[in-house]
């Protein structure tokens, strides 16, 4: 086995790819062929989102932009990096601040807080591209309307992520971030206490909208931005919001095949 | 400097034949080469450099939190530019009737592995490094521990939220950040449907789309990024505006003279006092916006815009013309508390109620 037809002393990967173990694992061996490689798309379940064959233009840098692909690793990167940070932070009043504060202090060469802080900034922005992309190649035109659609969810749902991520430092920019933004709450026609239409909501003299009651005390947990509300975003952000936001991008990635994979001029 | 970019904006991306033509005659479309794709990048950084010797400028631009929207800078640019440059260079090929440059033969195909994972792996090793040199370059911010008691001034929602709170100077929360947001949502879903244009599918271009990537351009460039520019380097204490040399001076005054419809009407023009009846004062309001959204998109589809409320039929044309009239209400609120300082075209402040 140690050498080929020709008796040429076969390399080390090689032999690797040759062994029960490779091959028990990643059925096709080392792609050494077309066969192969086209084996190697199709039996991974990571790489089989893509089809074998792609149009050679589609795979042009120039065309994608790579913007949703690196939207997708960036939602990993902080994935992995939130579940680091989930270890060394208390999502309470009294330990919040000061857990990021060791965090900072106490691990040495630590750059996880930072890595999750700029990767959410750049994913904003390459969700955006990624959109202006799509936008800009018509891919949003029929059979792929509805995929356009998720993508908008997916949006809302990364602009969400980001905001309950903002609170949880519980640092003066946190909290006031937050009660700005959250302060639009109030103004929910119907819904927010200082919205317009909550004070025809009531019976006699009655408020059935109220500070204690509209739809910012419900985000919040409170009147103000609190202990409730710290807890509650960071239920949102590391498990809520997480969860629906897979289940939407599993919907757009099936989606963009089912409909015919990336555009292409006809 | 916002009538400037409204003014040129459309003659840059035009949105239907007759800007097409002036687009063409001022040779417009040479922004959308190498050339002027490396004019553009020049003037912005010699804008950044030559600003970072500014103390003020240097304070805010390079604050760490601001540093990515420094950077959303650039890459709108660099990004817009390269869209453009693509749908330039097809909109002549398909004029000389040749195929677009992103057209292959059905049958030319590429394997996946390598050709597509291997781009896909440097892009992933490239934003790493970039996400580490980032984060080892720049420590994450922290402030002063939370303290409900002390708001500092200004605060600010995050910056991708600062168009909506850029808004709020012009609008009620109601409108600013429940209405517009969900507007804006709906409108984006809506963009599908709407555009109804077969052309421009799996390629870059623009002559054939014009109206729809106008209009997109317009939303996108104008309505959302700079607006989050506004909001982020150029509003200070107590939301002020400041330009982008300016110390952010806490006790910079800005007068508050701003006045209602009703109170013009009533007060200034017939010289009597407000009437006690609600309805009655801001009679005059609600005919306005009544007019604004029941009586323009009718006499707009009998007049300039026959031709595409024929293309859309009822329904498309009143949802779009809608979608579109929520659009320019902004900038014409805007222009409106600039001229007029016009404060609330309907103000029902009992009820909350304030357009």
């Amino acid at each position: 086995m140690a050498k080929d037809q020709k008796g040429k002393k076969r390399g080390f990967i090689s032999r690797l790819g040759d062994s029960q173990v490779w091959k028990s694992i990643i059925r096709t061996g080392v792609p050494r062929n077309r066969r192969g490689r086209m084996f190697s798309v199709l039996n991974s379940v990571f790489l089989h989102l893509h089809p074998v064959r792609m149009p050679r233009h589609a795979v042009r840098l120039k065309y994608t932009w790579c913007a949703g692909g690196l939207s997708f690793y960036i939602f990993c990167v902080l994935t992995i990096t939130g579940i680091l940070l989930m270890f060394y932070y208390r999502p309470t009043v009294e330990y919040a601040y000061t857990d990021i504060m060791d965090l900072s202090e106490q691990v040495p060469l630590g750059i996880m807080r930072e890595i999750h802080r700029w990767a959410a900034h750049l994913m904003v922005i390459t969700v955006w591209i990624h959109m202006f992309r799509v936008f800009m190649t018509g891919s949003y035109k029929p059979p792929r309307e509805f995929n356009w659609m998720v993508g908008v969810i997916l949006l809302v749902l990364t602009l969400l992520l980001s905001f309950t991520g903002y609170l949880l430092p519980w640092d003066q920019l946190a909290i006031w971030a937050i009660t700005v933004g959250t302060n639009m709450a109030r103004a929910t026609p119907f819904l927010g206490h200082e919205g317009p239409g909550a004070a025809l909501l009531s019976i006699g003299d009655i408020n059935l909208v109220h500070a204690g009651s509209d739809v910012r005390f419900a985000l919040l947990g409170g009147r103000f931005v609190g202990e409730a509300a710290l807890l509650r975003f960071y239920v949102l952000h590391c498990i809520g919001f997480p969860f629906i936001i897979i289940i939407f991008m599993a919907i757009h990635f099936w989606r963009i095949r089912k409909d015919g994979g990336i555009t292409t001029p006809v | 400097m916002l009538t400037f970019i409204l003014l040129t904006f459309f003659f840059i991306f035009p949105p239907n034949d007759w800007f097409y033509k002036w687009n063409k005659k001022f040779k417009l479309d040479l922004i959308w080469t190498n050339k002027g794709g490396i004019l553009i990048l020049l003037g912005l950084l010699t804008f950044f450099l030559f600003g970072l010797t500014d103390e003020n400028f240097k304070l805010i631009v390079l604050k760490p939190d601001n540093v990515p929207i420094v950077g959303l800078i650039f890459l709108v640019a660099f990004f817009t530019w390269l869209s453009m440059k693509q749908a330039t260079e097809n909109d002549k090929r398909i004029d000389n009737n040749e195929k677009v440059n992103e057209y292959h033969d059905p049958d030319d195909k590429v394997l996946t592995w390598p050709d597509l994972v291997y781009i896909e792996l440097i892009a992933l090793v490239l934003c790493t490094v970039l996400l580490v040199v980032w984060s080892i370059a720049l420590p994450a911010p922290l402030e002063q521990p939370a303290n409900p008691t002390l708001s500092p001034n200004p605060s600010k929602a995050p910056w991708y939220f600062l168009g909506l709170q850029e808004m709020l100077v012009y609008f009620d929360p109601w409108i600013a950040g429940v209405l517009f947001p969900t507007i804006m949502i709906i409108g984006l879903m809506a963009i599908p449907y709407l555009d109804i244009n077969k052309e421009g599918v799996g390629y870059y271009s623009f002559k054939q789309r014009k109206m729809a990537v106008s209009l997109f351009m317009f939303g996108w460039l104008v309505l959302w990024i700079l607006l989050i520019i506004v909001g982020t380097f150029l509003r200070g204490p107590n939301w002020n505006f400041f330009g982008p040399f300016e110390y952010w001076d806490i006790h910079k005054l800005a007068p508050l003279t701003n006045i209602n419809l009703s109170e013009y009407i009533y007060i200034i023009w017939f010289r009597s006092g407000l009437p006690d009846n609600i309805l009655i004062r801001e009679m005059w309001g609600f005919l306005l916006i009544l007019g604004y959204f029941m009586v323009l998109p009718p006499l707009l589809a009998k007049s300039m815009l026959n031709k595409l409320y024929k293309k859309l039929g009822n329904l498309r044309y009143s949802v779009f013309i809608i979608l579109i009239l929520f659009a320019i209400s902004l900038p014409i609120k805007m222009y409106l508390r600039w001229m007029f300082n016009l404060k609330y075209i309907v103000a029902i402040p009992e009820y909350f109620f304030n357009i």
